[in-house]
């Protein structure tokens, strides 16, 4: 006797597996092809072009003056760095911090009505006379070695066009933070894979440097949902633009401290997410764009039914739960015996999902390890890497069915 | 890192994921066969018990009555009814549960019968209550009765709660079911000392009712165990 809803359940199961291996295969057969450095290893290049990099702020006093400074210490010749500091509108003091570096000879203070992100990227474009540009968030700081790493991708492939580095959570202090530590160390080997998959779906706000030929071929950036950097990979893969990353280019990010924070944060992506697939659905399974097509983003979306889904029924069946307890209490009260305590390994559940369950957490940490491998973490293992287990499974539906409620309803999420 | 689709790894990876699905639902199969095997060893040891019993007390005929202690008892029924029904809950193999589940009503009823020849003999009240239950209609009553029951035994140990599914297809649990008189439309079902009790009874009752008939002491100070945490 097999339900609907087991049906259903082992096909999503199948699903997770499958995108699980899929990674695990990538990376079998692509290892030797991943180098990573030493954090401080200087490497030398041929020739260094020129790189714009861009620093849209909007209310970030208190952490922009770190990444404007982060800049200026790049392991790169700072007659070839050009920076424009950009103020989208803050209320805040920004405008006074910035400000201060006006006298740098390579910086370029800008300021402009409130228009988002990507109007404050447009306008470093529109100033832009450099062969690479790049943008760096206001709330993160880069490593002095990235931008060289970054550019010797350029200088080894001219087919080159974008290079993404891994962004690694800075100083985290509680387990929200912690939890997000273990994602984005899984995010860098799932970039990596996506990289060698020529599949990479977003370039992240954190100093992704693109070719200008991009912008000049493709137009400049758009709102894309309030994700420009999801919006930009998006039409690049659609033109079939070659995106990489780079695993040892580093960048630390500030990440949200609170669950409050971090879920409208995570609304936004998943909005983003689920509106730029929507946007290029006529993508969606087209062999000609790639692994982009065919595994990225049929991922993205079987992963947003799976965890709604499964979702629901771990809903249903707590409530299930919860009932019989209520009816227990009723009927005998609050009866304790130890026997009820005996345990006995006749009552383990050996269901066949339960050891697929396993292979998808042994996957899953395997590639939080090796993300830390690829980042040059000191220790390979960490007990605080496990705060990703409770606090993702638990609050990730909650924004994801929110960012598919959004979309229905068509009520843009705020940016924080 | 180009844009050509490797279709071959595509199905590669579905060959390998195909093959952990395999491996995981012959794990699960091995275990389950394995948790069969475990409650046919139990029924076994129940049978020899029973029938060990049985053929002590005909042999000897005079066999004192002080010596019919609850040794001639077997310990494991409880035990195997909780196994069974978790297993009817979370195992796959259902036909084979089933087939063992025959096999425990029978047991059940042949210590019943067990029980009242020696009661019979030696002028002792067995204390036991026969439960009528069903597992084929959504029955909460029945659910609720069952929590009942369970604690009524932790209560008192020397009671043996004797549990029938309605929708057994065994003729001698049918035969119990007529003597009785029980039908579908009145379960749960209870009988306490030849008395017929049909629908819901709380613990309270069911503790008075106990200690009335049987003369049965609690392993704690109260029987209605509401109040206390």
């Amino acid at each position: 006797m097999t339900s609907i809803s087991d049906v259903i359940f082992y096909i999503l199961v199948f699903f997770s597996v499958y995108v699980q291996v899929f990674f695990f295969v990538t990376f079998f057969e692509n290892r030797k092809k991943i180098v990573t450095r030493k954090r401080n290893e200087k490497i030398k290049l041929s020739f260094y072009p020129k790189v714009t990099i861009t620093v849209p702020c909007w209310n970030e006093e208190k952490t922009v003056y770190k990444t404007v400074r982060s800049l200026l210490d790049l392991n790169y010749p700072q007659d070839r760095i050009q920076i424009f500091l950009v103020d989208d509108g803050s209320t805040d003091g920004t405008w006074n911090v910035i400000n201060k570096f006006s006298g740098y000879p390579n910086i370029k203070v800008f300021y402009k009505k409130n228009g988002g992100k990507y109007t404050a990227l447009n306008l470093g474009l529109e100033n832009l006379e450099t062969d690479f540009f790049g943008c760096l968030d206001a709330d993160s700081v880069t490593d002095p070695e990235s931008l060289v790493r970054i550019m010797g991708y350029f200088e080894k492939n001219p087919s080159i066009m974008a290079v993404a580095p891994s962004v690694i959570v800075h100083n985290p202090k509680n387990f929200i933070q912690y939890a997000q530590k273990a994602e984005y160390n899984m995010g860098v080997y799932l970039k990596k894979m996506l990289g060698f998959l020529g599949a990479i779906n977003v370039t992240p706000g954190p100093l992704t440097i693109f070719r200008k030929r991009v912008f000049d071929e493709l137009g400049p950036y758009r709102h894309g949902h309030n994700t420009e950097d999801m919006e930009i990979a998006y039409r690049m893969q659609k033109n079939r633009y070659k995106i990489e990353h780079c695993n040892d280019a580093y960048v630390y990010t500030n990440t949200p401290p609170t669950i409050g924070k971090l879920y409208r944060q995570r609304v936004r992506w998943i909005y983003g997410f689920i509106n730029n697939t929507i946007d290029y659905r006529d993508v969606l399974f087209r062999k000609k764009y790639g692994n982009f097509a065919t595994f990225t983003l049929p991922m993205g979306i079987i992963s947003i039914f799976s965890v709604s889904y499964l979702f629901g029924q771990i809903i249903y069946n707590l409530g299930n739960f919860l009932y019989s307890k209520i009816i227990v209490l009723n009927t005998i009260g609050f009866y304790f015996s130890i026997k009820s305590l005996y345990f006995d390994t006749f009552f383990i559940n050996t269901r066949s999902f339960m050891f697929l369950v396993f292979v998808i957490y042994f996957l899953v940490i395997f590639a939080i390890i090796f993300g830390r491998k690829m980042t040059e973490e000191k220790t390979l293992f960490s007990l605080n890497m496990l705060y990703f287990f409770p606090v993702f499974s638990i609050i990730a539906p909650f924004w994801l069915i929110k960012g598919v409620y959004n979309t229905i309803l068509s009520k843009k999420p705020t940016w924080r | 890192m180009d844009n050509n689709i490797d279709w071959k790894k595509y199905l590669i990876v579905f060959l390998i994921t195909v093959g952990l699905f395999a491996s995981a639902s012959y794990l699960s199969n091995y275990f389950g066969s394995q948790k069969i095997n475990q409650l046919k060893a139990i029924q076994d040891k129940i049978a020899i018990d029973i029938l060990s019993s049985e053929t002590q007390f005909s042999l000897l005929s005079e066999l004192s009555c002080k010596n019919i202690s609850d040794s001639v008892f077997s310990d494991e029924l409880g035990e195997l009814g909780n196994k069974l029904e978790w297993s009817q809950k979370n195992l796959g193999a259902t036909d084979e549960v089933s087939y063992l589940k025959k096999y425990y009503s029978l047991l059940q009823i042949k210590d019943y019968l067990l029980a009242k020849k020696i009661s019979a003999r030696c002028g002792v009240k067995s204390a036991f209550i026969l439960y009528f239950y069903t597992t084929a209609a959504n029955c909460g009553l029945c659910e609720r009765e069952s929590l009942v029951l369970s604690s009524l035994r932790t209560e008192y140990p020397e009671l043996r709660v004797y549990s029938f599914d309605y929708s057994t297809d065994l003729s001698a649990v049918k035969s119990m079911l007529q003597i009785y008189k029980i039908k579908d439309t009145v379960l749960p079902a209870l009988v306490i000392d030849d008395d017929v009790l049909t629908g819901f009874h709380d613990i309270d009752e069911l503790s008075s009712r106990v200690r009335e008939s049987f003369k049965l002491q609690g392993t704690t100070s109260a029987g209605n165990n509401k109040t206390s945490p």
